[in-house]
């Protein structure tokens, strides 16, 4: 694995923390649509040979990751007027010490964990446990349905990284399908607590979810 | 040559189904042809299949494990013989008495297709995927065509208990295909490793199967889904859910244990016991009815009961090494299998004549029909003397086989077993037989004799044409099977052969030949005795009955069903308590006053629903986990994940 890859992890962590530590909605989907350039440029740092159908599915990923999800949940913002996330279940200094004790548990795990060779000094493992627990952790210490979805987003850039780690190309593509998948899944979270709310689908309504 | 016939019948049975969904009504008027046309081709295969060799007919499946392979095997085409001749009558019946004008006219006929088609698929599946995967289709159209008059609360119910229980029982059936799997390696029907009946796999599988079958087969304690079931369909349905969906679950008692070359004696025990419960019980109960086709269905119980004791016998026997006691109860269970389907079919139709004529199921409602409609009480008659067991008719050779078996234990060697046949199956089917007789003397008596008891009932009209043609080819079977069954007996012999490998079914022939002296001579006495009671009677004058000192005849004097089955139901009412709703203290001047009485099925309404409440209030608890909020689920799958993981670890 070269070096760059592994840098472009290491923001990955980084980024993980910010989301967790921050109160404004509009920056947490910013560094979301962050991570999502960046893991879509992962590949091509891990695929030896700069092929069309690569360079297709970076520009895809990136373009659904860093440009489509975001502005959707931009708009959601604009039309809820929800911009902080107020009163967590977990406070942002315990959920940030919660998010590095299990970076450094993921590290710590993907050492005891019988990897193939190429992938052992690699922070691909590690990188991707611990985003899916920082997703994790998100998703269940915050009360707004936008922080949710970022949630759920987090949790499949961990379920990417994962991905990547699985040779050849062709399961990349099984990367962008989840992300579609999770596309999907975002607006049916957003519709489906409306609905539950109001029991209606009218998303004027959605602004009542103020509090 | 037998499997493709049979396959065509059972596809043009689809086709007549999928007919009834296309637009239009010259589709609508194919649906009886195409069923009458299936039934004459499938009739036509399993005469070849109990004569000739088993055939097998094998198609592409894309399902894994599954084939579509269907086997006509003797065995198969005796269980499908009834299934193609009740479908094609119940089809005809159903042109008038469910006309297209109807309401759900294109429901009830798209399903009766399916339903039809998919039971000859069961009983010819050779592929166990197959079987599941047909048995499933029958399930689902049998519970569509329950639900038929679902604007009705008490329809809905019937169907909703239709379906879970059958579906309880699929998953044991699921469990017993898997350990045949496990066992054979092979997903066809295949014998069995020697010896495994006594392995933990061999008893898993008969407890299993006893389960499942006898939950499909309506054996007691198992019945809870079928009275409601069979009174809520139209009466076709009835008749083809009463007459061969519930052998189904016989067939597959049967298709088991044949897989097996020996059987431990509890199993066959148990059957012997739960039918005799099923028999005795389930006559009981049908005698305290008093909703016609209720009081049909649990008569079926009845006759499962005999069917399964019969075959109860036929195991024990076999097992001790009995074999011509075994042969001659195998032949018996199997010959009222038959029998069965055609009397009971005949009996529904009638009662579905009756319900067309009076609009009512009430018995306590009809009354005085015979004059009115004198096909539908003939038609009614012979089947209510078929299922009693009583000479001419088929319903005495099986039973008489059975009856016949039991008291062969007397003779058998080392029979410390035996005293269970001589002492427990011979009175049980007396008792069976003289119970069912009262029963059909209540139910005959106050539809057909007497006085109408309602306005309805008093201007009743005979039924269309197309109904009582439909009856004509059961009662016609049930007279031929009763006078000459020696026709029968290369067919049972093969059969019996089938079902249980390496019985000697020589005394076969004999005791059919006894059968059919003992129907013949009943036919010539009563030929005599009608002639001399004709003879006597024109000699003499004729003047109306006493009548008590009561000036004129009302209606309402006369015996209600329930008045004229007191006597016998307050005998098991330890098994049955009534509910019974009556003024308690009459004051001096009487104000109007009720009565009503009930019999509440014993398993299901005092056992099953009251326990099934419990588990409810229980279940109430579990609620404090169900918060609404989604972080609380998504932490206790992260926990549940998490415990997981380190048990799996560990």
């Amino acid at each position: 694995m070269p070096p760059i890859a592994d840098s472009i992890l290491i923001i990955l962590l980084l980024t993980n923390f910010f989301i967790l530590g921050t109160a404004s909605l509009r920056a947490a989907i910013r560094v979301i649509a962050l991570q999502g350039i960046l893991l879509a440029l992962l590949p091509l740092f891990v695929e030896t040979h700069l092929t069309f159908r690569l360079v297709a599915i970076v520009a895809m990923t990136a373009g659904i990751k860093g440009l489509a999800i975001p502005s959707f949940l931009f708009k959601a913002i604009r039309d809820v007027h929800i911009h902080h996330e107020i009163e967590p279940y977990l406070g942002y200094i315990p959920s940030l010490f919660l998010c590095a004790v299990g970076t450094a548990g993921a590290l710590l795990f993907a050492d005891q964990l019988p990897l193939a060779i190429d992938h052992r000094s690699s922070l691909f493992v590690p990188a991707a446990l611990a985003t899916l627990l920082a997703g994790f952790l998100v998703l269940t210490t915050r009360r707004k349905a936008i922080s949710q979805v970022a949630g759920y987003l987090m949790l499949e850039n961990g379920i990417y990284v994962f991905g990547l780690l699985l040779y050849q190309s062709m399961l990349v593509e099984v990367g962008v399908l989840l992300d579609l998948v999770v596309g999907i899944f975002v607006m049916g979270i957003v519709l489906n607590h409306i609905q539950r709310e109001f029991s209606s689908l009218d998303t004027e309504k959605l602004s009542s979810l103020r509090e | 040559m037998s499997a493709l016939l049979y396959a065509t019948g059972a596809l043009l049975f689809v086709m007549s189904g999928v007919a009834a969904l296309l637009p239009g009504r010259p589709a609508l008027r194919l649906t009886p042809l195409f069923m009458v046309l299936g039934a004459i081709t499938g009739l036509a295969s399993c005469a070849l299949g109990m004569t000739g060799a088993a055939r097998t007919l094998a198609l592409p499946w894309l399902i894994p494990g599954g084939a579509l392979t269907i086997t006509v095997d003797a065995l198969s085409a005796f269980f499908a013989t009834p299934v193609f001749l009740l479908a094609g009558a119940g089809a005809v019946f159903a042109e008038r008495y469910w006309p297209l004008d109807r309401r759900s006219a294109r429901h009830v006929r798209a399903f009766f297709g399916v339903l039809t088609g998919a039971l000859v698929t069961v009983l010819a599946a050779a592929n166990t995927i197959l079987f599941l995967a047909a048995w499933e289709v029958v399930t689902i159209a049998a519970f569509f065509l329950v639900a038929t008059e679902h604007e009705n609360q008490a329809s809905r119910q019937s169907a909703w208990l239709y379906l879970a229980a059958s579906h309880v029982a699929m998953l044991a059936l699921f469990a017993v295909i898997g350990l045949l799997h496990a066992s054979t390696e092979s997903w066809a029907f295949e014998a069995l490793p020697a010896g495994i009946a006594a392995l933990p796999t061999g008893r898993a599988i008969f407890a299993l199967a006893l389960f499942g079958f006898g939950i499909k087969s309506g054996l007691m304690p198992f019945h809870v889904w079928l009275p409601g079931a069979h009174a809520a369909a139209p009466a076709h349905v009835s008749a083809v859910m009463s007459g061969v969906v519930v052998k189904m679950g016989i067939y597959g008692f049967i298709r088991v244990i044949s897989l097996f070359d020996t059987v431990p004696v509890a199993f066959g025990t148990t059957l012997l016991v739960l039918g005799i419960i099923s028999s005795v019980l389930g006559v009981a109960l049908a005698l305290a009815q008093h909703d016609l086709k209720r009081l049909l269905a649990y008569h079926t119980i009845e006759n499962i009961g005999i069917i399964v004791s019969g075959l109860g016998v036929g195991l024990l026997a076999r097992a001790h090494g009995a074999s011509w006691i075994a042969a001659l109860a195998f032949a018996g269970a199997l010959l009222h299998v038959w029998n069965h389907g055609l009397f009971k079919a005949l009996l529904f139709l009638s009662a579905g004549s009756v319900i067309h004529a009076t609009h009512t199921r009430e018995i306590d409602r009809t009354g005085g029909l015979a004059r009115r409609m004198p096909h539908t009480a003939l038609a009614f008659l012979i089947g209510a003397v078929a299922i009693c067991g009583l000479p001419p008719l088929n319903g005495f050779v099986s039973e008489l086989l059975i009856y016949l078996a039991s008291i062969g234990g007397v003779n058998a060697a080392g029979a410390d077993w035996s005293w269970l046949l001589v002492f427990g199956v011979a009175p049980a089917l007396a008792l069976t037989g003289a119970l069912a007789l009262a029963c059909f003397v209540k139910a005959f008596g106050a539809i057909f004799l007497g006085l109408p008891r309602s306005e309805r009932a008093a201007h009743a009209n005979e039924s269309p044409v197309a109904m009582r043609v439909a009856m004509v080819p059961l009662a016609l079977a049930c007279a031929a099977i009763g006078l000459a069954p020696t026709l029968l007996a290369p067919i049972l012999e093969r059969v019996t052969r089938d079902a249980a490998p390496g019985l000697t079914s020589a005394g076969l022939a004999h005791m059919l030949n006894g059968a059919q002296s003992v129907s013949i001579a009943t036919v010539v006495a009563v030929a005599i005795a009608f002639a001399i009671v004709s003879i006597l009677a024109s000699r003499r004058s004729s003047a109306p009955t006493w009548d008590c000192g009561y000036a004129t005849a009302a209606p309402r004097a006369q015996y209600t069903a329930s008045s004229l089955a007191q006597s016998i139901a307050s005998v098991f009412s330890w098994a049955m308590p009534p509910d019974v709703h009556s003024p308690r203290k009459l004051p001096l001047f009487p104000e109007k006053a009720s009565f009503g009485s009930h019999v509440p099925d014993p398993v299901l309404d005092r056992a099953l629903l009251p326990a099934i409440r419990h588990a409810m209030r229980l279940a109430t608890l579990a609620r404090w986990a169900q918060g609404g909020r989604v972080q609380f689920y998504l932490v206790s799958i992260g926990l549940t994940l998490v415990v997981l993981l380190v048990w799996s670890a560990l």
